[in-house]
């Protein structure tokens, strides 16, 4: 498919802290109900549709959860994943003040990452639609060794805490356990098998991706959805032919997240030993091939650039794009920092500053105290981020789901909303169904919206 | 390789040397990005005012997704 559908669910993590030192902090549950209170205005349940499109929702394990609205492009996704930070932000800022004003002196953090001090973890779910014609284990067989050593530029870092500047390249590496799995909860795998297109079942399948890190930086997720597309584009062509799977995926996804030099060579099922680098150069030598057939766009080119540039940069010296990839960027800060204030590795500072990076209130968050010092490249504009966190991609379903919310939340009206539809209850119930949503204008939903 | 052209690269390579002198620009920029890593190291010293300890040994998310 030359255009499809991208998504993006990042589920926070979050916690409530006491002003005072020792003081009672309030429970996650808690911060949570005072977070989703100003945007459910009297709903009984913390799940809404937003008038950009997205949806927002406390999922599973009391995490506060975004998903953005279907975008048909990688630019408008970015720009909708980091609404849905500034969203999230400004509503624990009026939650935080709320609760101050109910006697609780205290602070609400929210952290873009995957993973807890003892060990729990929570995702960021990539979605992609795709020709429903692909068969599933082509698509796995042939995506696999993509999943297991894209990390080396879209993993976010995580610090282990030993005494030896212990350092992974990926937050959700070692909670892979299985190559291919239904589960989300429990063993997970490199490919996650839920395929609810929320479409055309005959025409389009979505392919649920649970293995990625949330990213901060924008260059990071643009070149993570960017190079998956890319590949899932080749994948649906039967392009790539030469067979890359690994001896074991498992083992191997877990070994490149250890070896931040990026040089450690996996071992496939023929026996060849290869680094995740030189495994990349082999999905974007056949990319290029592929583009030496088929039409390409002015934003696919960029991303097979920044692609190969980032490669040649592993490839040398991984540490030269603390500009662009997250876990390049937190691991030269904490390093920089460490060092300069004699701190030992595995001290709470340490792990403190890991998880700050990712804590989405600028006044607070390192990796926002990187981007407005300019020191970390950008993808989208904030004049972008803030025109979409009140309105919906024009060119897909959103568009409509979008404008139908901010009219029922305007006139007050009661109604259903949710991916695929939305729903009128009086005067007499109307439904109205896209099986398309690469379609952004439909008639019958446009005569509804006029109704309200 | 003629004389001529020998020549030719060695002036070459001269002027390749000539243009890599400090670049007040760049110099500039570059104690720019120094000042600014020094503020920044400064306000993490902020952040870390905060009781890492108990922060990091609170921060307990239940399993997600």
């Amino acid at each position: 498919m030359n255009r499809r559908i991208y998504g993006l669910e990042n589920e926070y993590g979050i916690i409530c802290t006491s002003d005072r030192r020792g003081g009672k902090a309030l429970s996650i549950q808690n911060a949570v109900m005072y977070l989703f209170r100003e945007i459910i205005s009297g709903r009984m349940y913390p799940d809404v549709f937003l008038e950009n499109g997205a949806r927002f929702y406390q999922d599973i394990g009391c995490h506060p959860e975004y998903a953005t609205p279907e975008c048909d492009n990688v630019m408008d996704l970015v720009t909708h994943d980091k609404a849905g930070e500034r969203i999230i932000e400004r509503l624990s800022v009026s939650a935080e003040r709320k609760m101050r004003s109910d006697g609780f002196m205290g602070r609400i953090s929210v952290f873009k990452n995957n993973t807890d001090t003892p060990g729990n973890t929570y995702g960021c779910h990539e979605n992609y639609l795709m020709d429903r014609r692909v068969s599933f284990r082509q698509l796995a067989l042939q995506l696999i060794p993509f999943f297991v050593t894209r990390q080396v530029f879209a993993g976010a870092g995580k610090v282990k805490p030993t005494n030896r500047g212990g350092y992974a390249i990926s937050q959700r590496a070692q909670h892979i356990r299985e190559e291919i799995s239904i589960a989300t909860t429990t063993a997970r795998g490199i490919i996650n098998t839920r395929d609810e297109p929320h479409a055309d079942r005959e025409k389009y399948r979505r392919l649920h991706v649970i293995v990625g890190d949330s990213n901060m930086s924008e260059f990071t997720t643009y070149l993570k959805v960017g190079t998956t597309a890319i590949v899932l584009r080749m994948i649906e062509d039967n392009f790539i032919k030469k067979r890359l799977a690994l001896r074991d995926s498992v083992r191997a996804i877990q070994q490149i997240s250890e070896d931040t030099t990026c040089t450690r060579k996996i071992e496939l099922e023929n026996g060849k030993r290869l680094s995740g680098v030189e495994l990349q150069w082999e999905y974007l030598e056949c990319a290029k091939r592929y583009f030496e057939e088929v039409e390409s766009d002015p934003v696919t080119d960029q991303i097979m650039a920044r692609w190969e540039y980032v490669l040649t940069c592993l490839e040398t010296e991984p540490m030269q794009l603390d500009r662009e990839l997250d876990w390049v960027i937190k691991k030269k800060l904490i390093e920089t920092y460490v060092k300069s204030r004699n701190l030992k590795w595995n001290s709470a500072k340490v792990m403190m500053l890991d998880l700050q990076y990712h804590n989405i209130r600028p006044e607070f968050g390192l990796y926002y105290k990187i981007e407005k010092k300019g020191l970390a490249e950008r993808t989208v504009t904030d004049e972008q981020i803030e025109h979409a966190m009140h309105h919906p991609p024009e060119t897909t379903r959103a568009k409509f789901r979008g404008r139908f919310v901010k009219l029922a939340n305007e006139r007050k009206i009661l109604c259903g909303v949710n991916w695929s539809y939305i729903q009128l209850y009086e005067p007499y119930q109307k439904l109205f169904l896209s099986t398309d949503p690469l379609q952004a204008e439909y008639e019958e939903a446009s005569r509804m919206i006029y109704s309200i | 390789m003629p004389a001529e052209k020998q020549q030719e690269q060695r002036d070459q390579r001269t002027q390749d040397t000539e243009e890599i002198q400090p670049n007040p620009e760049v110099t500039e920029q570059g104690e720019e990005i120094k000042e600014d890593l020094d503020r920044l190291l400064d306000e993490i010293d902020e952040i870390l005012e905060e009781d890492s300890e108990e922060f990091v040994e609170n921060y307990i998310q239940r399993g997600g997704e």
